[in-house]
């Protein structure tokens, strides 16, 4: 245990649990888009319901033999909270450190090399936790849904959470904010980890730009195409409408 | 030339320091820009003004002494130039340059432009050297190291320790110095048996001095005045990683790097 | 003050004395070294090694420095290189060519066993160095490069881009570090040492003054060693770092240390012209740049074309006509006085016509500009900032600029002063250039000095002279640090309408021009007649703001200018006495008809040791004693570079 603390005590060692919580959370992420994009993919023949609600299904029955019903889903659900909480709290050390280590600011400022993204970390970061805990609120539990949330109909409720133009807005908005996060945090994660080189920086540099941009787009895709109508699948003003009432 | 300074003036670390307003005429373009100081002291100790303490000696670029943030910019406008390198053709006429310190917790201002660096000497005490004494030495080509191996090396060698990574982090982080210091030792064969000892001693001691955490934000490459890369901060990443592994799985020490 | 000069070289073949000198030194038991405190001043190559290797063996050691870290002293600055006789090239070098090269380069006026002994050991620096990590470049298979440097044929030059005294700096420096971190050796930065304690004729301590809070101290102990370098910038302008000073020789010279042909300074030949008034310090690039570069002026007096739009013929690279084997590659007294020598004649280049070109067109041409940037890239670089001018498309101009001084205390073989007890090494010393320094020998002297030399004849000297016993409470300690407070009180009190900075750069035109490159006798007593009025003036007109208790560079400037006020009255003195010319004290009244120096063994084969005799009239006075230098091993013979 001496050793575990030791490194996590030093500005390194924090930054390599970033890193791998970060690396944790953009796999998550990516993941996560790729189940989003089930949006597009229209209602089942067979079974009348929605492909997307057949995959929330999935997440729920996979594994189940062995663990349970949702017991891998609650495994991968711990697991990340695990995650996000380790990053924030060593997000949170390592802020307040190099905070207390320039204690004057320069009369003048001007920087060379950091962009908007990397300094904006931290309030990226802050934002995105806010976000998604709100998101959590939305469309896991319904909390804060805009109305008639009913769990299981995860197409449903993504069709009516996203009605009121402020809350597609709130979301391609916060995946802006996560996509310049990732833009800075994924090379920074490879240079955290120590894998970078001359040769391979560029790729990188590279990977961080694809895995931002590719997050942005689908991510938004979403909200956007829910809101505006855009998407196959029970979207006719009737069905909206029967939801509604329900 | 025409030169409106704000220098930053601190009688002492205790107190309060400030901005003054010196206006400048007749600068020459060819002096340099701590001979634009000198001129200035010269004018401020002839009133009976205290003049302006700054560090510096070797004037060359070399020693590592000058610790002056010009216009928000360790070393000035000038890349891979130390402010005692910096000219004033790089300024134009009549422009409005602010002097300060090097702003960092731990670097605390002396008097004016002088800090104090001393955390950089306990980094380097900490573990920046091969053990070997005097006179034990084995013969000079016995070890062959390849020409590759000797400039990336070399190019980490090169730090001045001025501290110019440092003032110019927003975060206050020393992890290039550390860097540095940590590659240039740990690339040559030489280096390898203390490699993992040396570089968490140095690490450690790092944090000890009030540095802040690097964010790979790049601002240090970019003031380096010898354009020393980060790809030293990520070696020095890599090895604290397997340092650390290396200890977990063999907490005797071994197996260390050979 | 006369001295009973013994310089204790052993007896014995040459290449046989230092082996036999170890082996007759006195050893200290191991347990008993941590009993003794050694001081070393200064913490550049020598200091930092010296202070290192003797905190390895054991000894208790406080090291001084009066910069903010000992990692900036000013032998980082140093560019080209380090020789060591390794005859990796092979290429016929060896311990005896190195010995000659140096003994002749210094126009025969040093010892010979001492810079046989610097020759032996240079082979040692270099493994020691590599082992503690210093990237000297290397070959593609991995084995260390050389270059050549002037006044060598054989190419034996170990060097780190250009940086090579850093790279060497920054190995003593992180061994000095370790010594540090395992309290053998307490390191006090920004402390200037001001005097020396000497009781009983042996040197006890020093008092220090920090330069921080303006505190005045004294540190006792058994041996003291002053690593403080040179003093060029007693010509104000010169290629030394601004704080380099001769206060702690100066301040050894008034307490009894003989100090040694102070006349002897290096002019080095490769520096940036000054640009203007407005100069602080002078520039050097390093000699290496002559390996490739050319050197010329035009044929014709006063040619202002553009450098390219001279035609070939009418050029005069008058290194490679004057002296066509050594050519561009000639030692550096000789390139900088054939430069001053075509300026005189007006033949100069760029402002004032102070200023010769160094082109590396054909070089450019023969070797690709890839080459040539791998090479020098560094300091075209710096030229390039520093004038505006850009060398890979137009030659650089160059001027010689006082750069190093050869002469410093007197030493005996085991690197001890006049004074029991208190060693010199290093620059600080005179031994072992003579009269002239070769390139990329600086460096080596420094650290044989201070890693092989010092660690073993302290240890001589403390077993045969036991522990200092002075304790500080001792009436001598405190009337030192009383008169020491009071120079500083003086000094805080000068209240006149000059700056220190203004003084210093009349003195250092007066040396320049009537101590400098060349001296004749009549110039020479104008500068004494004139060095006094300076000093008087320094006393009555200069201004010194703030106080004695905090930071204050003016203090500190003022009072190593008072030092160095007092100091070139003797080194003209020196230059006056020594009637013949040899290395860098070209004596024009004493040049062979085709204007070499013409040096005078029978009358001048010595060394000049001056002690303080007291003070006349408010003016110190000096006496002379002389260690006759004897060769046995080389011939004694003009020095050709033909």
């Amino acid at each position: 245990m001496g050793l575990v603390r030791n490194f996590y005590r030093t500005t390194v060692g924090k930054k390599v649990v970033m890193a791998v919580t970060g690396l944790i959370l953009v796999l998550f992420v990516i993941g996560h888009m790729g189940g989003n994009l089930k949006f597009f993919a229209g209602i089942d023949a067979a079974t009348g319901t929605h492909k997307l609600d057949h995959y929330a299904a999935f997440l729920r029955t996979m594994g189940s033999e062995l663990f349970g019903h949702a017991g891998v889903l609650w495994m991968v659900r711990v697991g990340l909270l695990v995650a996000v909480l380790l990053h924030v709290v060593s997000a949170v050390q390592l802020s307040r450190l190099s905070m207390a280590a320039r204690p004057r600011s320069y009369a003048v400022q001007s920087f060379r090399s950091a962009t908007p993204a990397s300094r904006s970390m931290r309030y990226g970061g802050m934002f995105l936790f806010v976000f998604i805990i709100l998101h959590i609120l939305h469309f896991t539990t319904g909390t804060i849904h805009y109305q008639g949330f009913e769990h299981g109909r995860v197409f449903a409720n993504l069709m009516s959470g996203f009605q009121p133009w402020y809350v597609p807005m709130l979301y391609v908005i916060a995946m802006a904010a996560l996509a310049l996060h990732l833009y800075h945090g994924v090379w920074s994660m490879f240079q955290t980890m120590g894998v970078t080189s001359p040769a391979w920086n560029n790729g990188a540099r590279c990977i961080a730009k694809i895995v931002a941009v590719i997050l942005f787009v689908g991510f938004s895709s979403v909200p956007l195409a829910a809101h505006f109508g855009l998407v196959e699948g029970d979207n006719t003003p009737t069905a909206m409408a029967a939801i509604v009432e329900r | 030339m025409k030169l409106t300074l704000y220098v930053w003036r601190q009688k002492s670390a205790a107190q309060e320091g400030e901005f003054r307003r010196y206006d400048m005429q007749e600068v020459s373009p060819d002096s340099s820009f701590l001979e634009v100081l000198d001129l200035l002291n010269e004018q401020l100790i002839l009133k009976g003004e205290e003049p302006i303490e700054f560090e510096h000696d070797c004037r060359e670029g070399i020693c590592g002494c000058c610790s002056m943030v010009i216009n928000g910019r360790p070393h000035g406008p000038k890349k891979l130039h130390t402010t005692c390198q910096l000219h004033m053709r790089n300024f134009e006429d009549g422009a409005t340059v602010y002097v300060e310190p090097w702003r960092a917790a731990a670097f605390p201002v002396v008097k004016d432009l002088v800090v104090d660096r001393s955390s950089f000497d306990r980094i380097i005490q900490s573990g920046g050297y091969i053990s070997v004494n005097t006179g034990s030495a084995p013969e000079a080509n016995s070890v062959p190291i390849g020409k590759e191996v000797i400039d990336t090396a070399m190019d980490a060698a090169t730090c001045i320790g001025c501290g110019a990574c440092v003032a110019a982090c927003p975060n206050g982080s020393a992890a290039l110095f550390t860097a540095a210091k940590i590659s240039h030792l740990g690339l040559l064969a030489q280096g390898q048996p203390e490699r993992y000892d040396r570089v968490l001693r140095m690490v450690d001691q790092m944090d000890k001095e009030l540095f802040g955490s690097c964010t790979n934000h790049g601002e240090c490459q970019e003031a380096c005045p010898k354009g020393i890369s980060i790809k030293y901060i990520s070696m020095m990443n890599r090895d604290f990683i397997r340092a650390t592994a290396a200890r977990v799985m063999d907490p005797k020490g071994a197996m260390k790097a050979q | 003050m006369q001295f009973q000069l013994d310089a204790k070289i052993p007896s014995g073949p040459l290449d046989r004395k230092w082996s036999k000198h170890k082996f007759d030194l006195k050893l200290v038991n191991p347990a008993n070294k941590r009993k003794y405190t050694v001081i070393v001043v200064g913490s550049g190559l020598a200091g930092a090694a010296a202070a290192a290797s003797l905190g390895e063996l054991g000894y208790n050691v406080r090291c001084f420095c009066y910069q903010d870290s000992p990692r900036r002293a000013h032998s980082v600055a140093a560019q080209g290189g380090i020789n060591a006789a390794k005859n990796y090239r092979n290429d016929g070098d060896s311990v005896w060519r190195l010995f000659y090269d140096t003994i002749k380069g210094g126009d025969f006026r040093a010892r010979e066993s001492n810079v046989y002994r610097l020759a032996e050991l240079s082979v040692n620096i270099i493994d020691q160095c590599v082992a503690q990590g210093v990237p000297f470049a290397r070959e593609y298979g991995g084995l260390l490069a050389n270059r050549s440097f002037g006044g060598a044929q054989v190419s034996r030059t170990f060097y780190a881009r250009g940086q090579t005294g850093q790279q060497l700096l920054l190995g003593a420096y992180s061994a000095l570090s370790r010594q540090i971190a395992q309290k053998t050796v307490s390191m006090h930065t920004a402390t200037e040492m001001l005097d020396v304690l000497v009781v009983d004729g042996r040197a006890r301590g020093i008092v220090v003054r920090d330069l921080r809070t303006g505190r005045i101290s004294t540190h006792l102990g058994d041996a003291v060693v002053l690593c403080t370098g040179g003093y060029s910038n007693v010509f104000f302008l010169s290629t030394n770092a601004k704080g380099c000073n001769v206060t702690a020789t100066w301040r050894a010279y008034r307490r009894g240390a003989g100090f040694a042909n102070p006349c002897f300074t290096q002019i080095h030949p490769t520096c940036i012209p000054s640009s203007g008034e407005h100069q602080s310090k002078l520039t050097l690039m390093s000699e290496s740049l002559r390996n490739d570069g050319r050197i010329w002026v035009p044929k014709q007096a006063g040619d202002k074309r553009h450098p390219s739009d001279i035609p070939e013929s009418e050029r005069d690279y008058y290194l490679e006509r004057r002296y066509p084997s050594f050519g561009n590659l000639s030692p550096r007294d000789i390139a900088s006085r054939a430069a001053k020598e075509r300026c005189d004649a007006g033949f100069g280049v760029g402002p004032g016509g102070l200023g010769v070109y160094l082109d590396f067109a054909d070089s450019i041409k023969r070797l690709g500009r890839k080459v040539i940037e791998e090479r020098y890239g560094n300091l075209f670089e710096m030229y390039e900032s520093i004038t505006g001018e850009d060398p890979y498309t137009e030659p650089m101009r160059i001027y010689p600029a006082p750069h190093y001084t050869m002469g410093g205390l007197w030493v005996d073989y085991n690197l001890m002063t006049t004074i029991p007890g208190l060693f010199a090494a290093g620059e600080a010393n005179f031994s072992d250039h003579g009269a002239n320094r070769l390139g990329a020998s600086a460096l080596m002297q420094g650290l044989a000095d201070g890693y092989f030399v010092v660690p073993y004849t302290i240890g001589d000297y403390l077993a045969r002279s036991g522990p200092s016993g002075l304790g500080s409470d001792h009436a001598a300690v405190a009337s030192l640090e009383r008169e020491v407070g009071d120079r500083i009180k003086k000094l805080v009190s000068l209240n006149g309408n000059r700056t220190v900075d203004s003084i210093h750069r009349e003195l250092g035109r007066l040396m320049w021009d009537k101590c400098g490159m060349s001296r004749n006798a009549a110039g020479l007593r104008e500068a004494l007649q004139k060095i006094p009025a300076i000093a008087e003036r320094f006393w009555r007109e200069v201004r010194v703001t703030g106080s004695g208790e905090e930071l204050n560079q003016c203090v500190e400037k003022a009072g190593r200018l008072a030092d160095f006020l007092e100091f070139a009255e003797l080194m003209c003195i020196d230059a006056l006495e020594r009637n013949e010319s040899c290395g860098g004290h070209f004596r024009e009244e004493y040049q062979t008809p085709d204007g070499e120096a013409l040096r005078n063994d029978n009358e001048y084969c010595y060394a000049a040791v001056w002690g303080l005799r007291g003070t006349e009239g408010g003016r110190l006075t000096h006496d002379l004693t002389k260690e006759p230098l004897t060769f046995e091993n080389v011939h004694l013979a003009q020095r050709s570079y033909k």
